[in-house]
């Protein structure tokens, strides 16, 4: 409720204070050995449990089967079921209900039920019907095996044709995903941790560094001295900025040199979008440390803000996967378009061009941060 | 602290009608008070009286709701930067980094205020002096007792040698001997011609002030010299030991003869009329079956005036 009248014309700026001010937040950043761990351990931590620990790669699928042929071709299908490298079979029965069970009770997350007569259905050349169940509980996994068995299933009918010296079925359904062959969840990931960091770090340096200033009492301190709030606000952001420009060169070099996700696009393109991203992210920080009287408050509203950033941002679940609603409202999220560009310079040798869009909406989202954030600021002083 | 004295005849601070609300609470109201150049002047009332919202208004933190007051000539409200440079404002929780070192501190205020480079070494071989914190300018503000972070405090403020010091209950906290090494400091720097408004809720400190304003409710109850408030008590001040003190004041609160009483250390305090004598004073007292241990007269304390004022 303190109203501040603001005599004296626009922002005055002195360079000199600013960079004092600059020197001691730097001075203080680093002084913490709490702060130190959060700046430089965060990302490593984050990078290795993107980089192996969450892995949404399908491989060695537990699988349950049934096999009521129990022939030869039957047995070549299971076997071209497992030499695929996608499933493993955990089971095997004759009884229907183990399947049901073993899919209930998790042991298995897929389930393939071989009818009797398959066997001589494909010597009659009837298409016989095989039975794929899937544990939808886990609806990445599981859309991605049934994939995975669609295309082993059709390949292997087609094998046989051939065997057979008939004509090679008509049509042949052929997918391949792009720009990251091998479908690693690694070289998805792992770049976008840089995304994630520096909003991160954004927020919470600077939201915590102001709050911190408001609850020990040295922020009325520096209201009553000759620093203006444009100075006292350069001071506390530039040495943010400087730390998020730091991580995102550690968490590239990491990508670089241990995961070896190369680079294929354009570098400068993605240190402009960068500093704009770090822009929108520091008038969040700016904001919430106008919301807050006390650094609990702030964490709990930074955690209010990145967890549904985080979510509607790509970064975990692709935005085309969500309901409409939800996905325009990633629009609104700097964390996604700024992803789009990360995910495009590293994957898919993007450069300004491609990215434009993205990188216009960022900077608009900067803009219009930043004169909010500053002016709230002012006002809440 | 080179003001031209011999010019000064407008006051250092002059408040006129200065009110400032909190919604529907007057914090402070229509307080009209002038502050002489070179005075140390105390603000003095209990918790809640509108102490550290008056000094807010004074140091531009705060805008008042109504009333004007001139700081160094400026008027805080309209020209909150250019007060800046004129004053030091020391609120209650003095903010020091703690993970800063004492010298780290004092640059650091002292490159807000742009103390010129040279001018340094100096300056901070004085304030070492008064604060003897010459020895631990390593030493982070963290790990300093509470009365050296108050000097410590107290040294960033006077880095850039303000005109008028603004102080918000600087002994809050801070242990005896620290209060007097405090208050003898506060002497030294108005005798250097700095103007120092200090808060306090402590009576005994505000003795020490050359005048005092007492605030209650936002009011200004007095403003005098110490001991023209104290003469201002006419009548006999009776100090009055029994050992059931609470009943003995509520006893002569009731009598006649008793124009006020309160508890005051181990005793009862009454102010009674100049032609009472003790017997008299004592009547109601004994006619209760209380007894009576001993009855003295007392000058009264600042502490007397305060609680017959409010009474």
């Amino acid at each position: 409720m303190s109203g501040r009248a603001g005599g004296g014309g626009g922002p005055r700026l002195n360079p000199l204070r600013v960079r004092r001010m600059d020197a001691k937040e730097i001075r203080q950043l680093f002084r913490d050995p709490k702060t130190k761990r959060i700046i430089f351990a965060a990302p490593i931590i984050q990078l290795l449990a993107f980089g192996y620990a969450v892995n949404t790669d399908v491989r060695n699928v537990a699988t349950a089967v049934v096999d009521h042929d129990r022939t030869a071709e039957s047995r070549a299908l299971v076997d071209a079921f497992t030499a695929s490298g996608y499933f493993r079979v955990v089971e095997r029965s004759d009884r229907p209900a183990d399947l049901a069970e073993a899919l209930d009770r998790g042991r298995a997350v897929v389930a393939l039920e071989i009818p009797a007569g398959y066997a001589a259905d494909l010597k009659a050349r009837r298409s016989p019907a095989v039975q794929l169940l899937a544990d939808g509980t886990n609806s990445n996994t599981a859309t991605v095996a049934q994939g995975y068995a669609g295309e082993i299933v059709q390949a292997y009918g087609a094998r046989l044709a051939a065997a057979a010296g008939g004509r090679r079925s008509g049509v042949e359904l052929r997918t391949r995903a792009w720009f990251n062959p091998s479908l690693e969840s690694r070289v998805y990931n792992v770049p976008a941790v840089i995304g994630v960091i520096v909003l991160m770090m954004c927020l919470m340096l600077t939201a915590l560094g102001i709050v911190r200033e408001r609850e020990v009492g040295t922020l009325e301190q520096l209201l009553v001295s000759p620093l203006s709030p444009a100075e006292l606000i350069l001071g506390k952001t530039i040495p943010v900025a400087g730390i998020a420009v730091l991580q995102i060169t550690l968490v590239t070099t990491v990508a670089l040199l241990w995961f070896g996700i190369p680079i294929t696009g354009s570098v400068p393109t993605l240190f402009v979008a960068a500093v704009l991203f770090i822009l929108a992210g520091l008038s969040v920080g700016l904001w919430i440390s106008t919301i807050s009287a006390t650094q609990q408050e702030a964490f709990l509203s930074m955690y209010l803000f990145i967890l549904p950033a985080i979510i509607l941002s790509g970064f975990l679940y692709p935005v085309h996967t969500m309901p409409d609603g939800f996905r325009y409202l990633t629009w609104l999220n700097p964390l996604r378009h700024f992803l789009d560009v990360v995910r495009a310079v590293f994957l898919k040798s993007a450069g300004f061009a491609d990215v434009w869009v993205s990188i216009a909406i960022l900077l608009a989202m900067a803009v219009a941060g930043l004169s909010f954030a500053t002016r709230r600021f002012r006002a809440a002083l | 602290m080179d003001s031209p004295h011999g010019l000064a005849e407008r006051p250092a601070i002059a408040i006129r009608g200065l009110t400032r609300r909190f919604d529907d609470r007057v914090a402070v109201d229509a307080l009209s008070v002038d502050v002489r150049s070179g005075e140390l002047f105390g603000i003095v009332g209990p918790d809640g009286a509108g102490k550290t919202t008056t000094l807010r208004m004074l140091a531009g933190v705060l805008r008042p709701t109504d009333g004007t007051a001139l700081v160094a000539g400026i008027d805080v409200a309209r020209d909150p930067e250019g007060v800046k440079p004129h004053i030091a404002y020391m609120s209650q929780r003095f903010g020091l980094y703690e993970d800063l070192t004492v010298r780290e501190n004092l640059d650091f205020y002292a490159d807000l205020y742009r103390v010129p480079r040279a001018e340094r070494p100096a300056r901070l071989e004085r304030l070492y002096a008064f604060s003897r914190l010459g020895e631990f300018t390593d030493r982070l503000a963290g790990k300093l007792s509470g009365g050296m972070k108050q000097k410590l405090s107290l040294s960033c403020a006077l880095v850039h040698k303000p005109d008028i010091l603004l102080l918000d209950e600087p002994t809050f906290g801070v242990d005896p001997i620290s209060r007097r090494e405090l208050w003898l400091i506060l002497h030294e720097m108005v005798a250097e011609g700095i103007t120092i408004v200090v808060s306090t809720s402590y009576l005994d400190e505000a003795e020490r002030c050359d005048r005092v304003a007492l605030l209650h409710e936002g009011r200004l109850l007095a403003l005098d010299t110490p001991t023209a408030l104290r003469g201002s008590v006419s009548g006999r001040m009776l100090a009055i030991r029994s050992s059931r003190l609470r009943r003995a004041r509520d006893v002569l609160r009731g009598a006649a003869t008793v124009r006020s009483a309160h508890l005051f250390g181990d005793a009862v305090h009454v102010l009674v009329e100049a032609g009472v004598r003790d017997e008299e004073a004592l009547a109601p007292v004994r006619a209760a079956g209380l007894d009576v241990r001993d009855v003295e007269e007392t000058e009264p304390s600042l502490e007397d005036v305060f609680m017959r004022l409010v009474g």
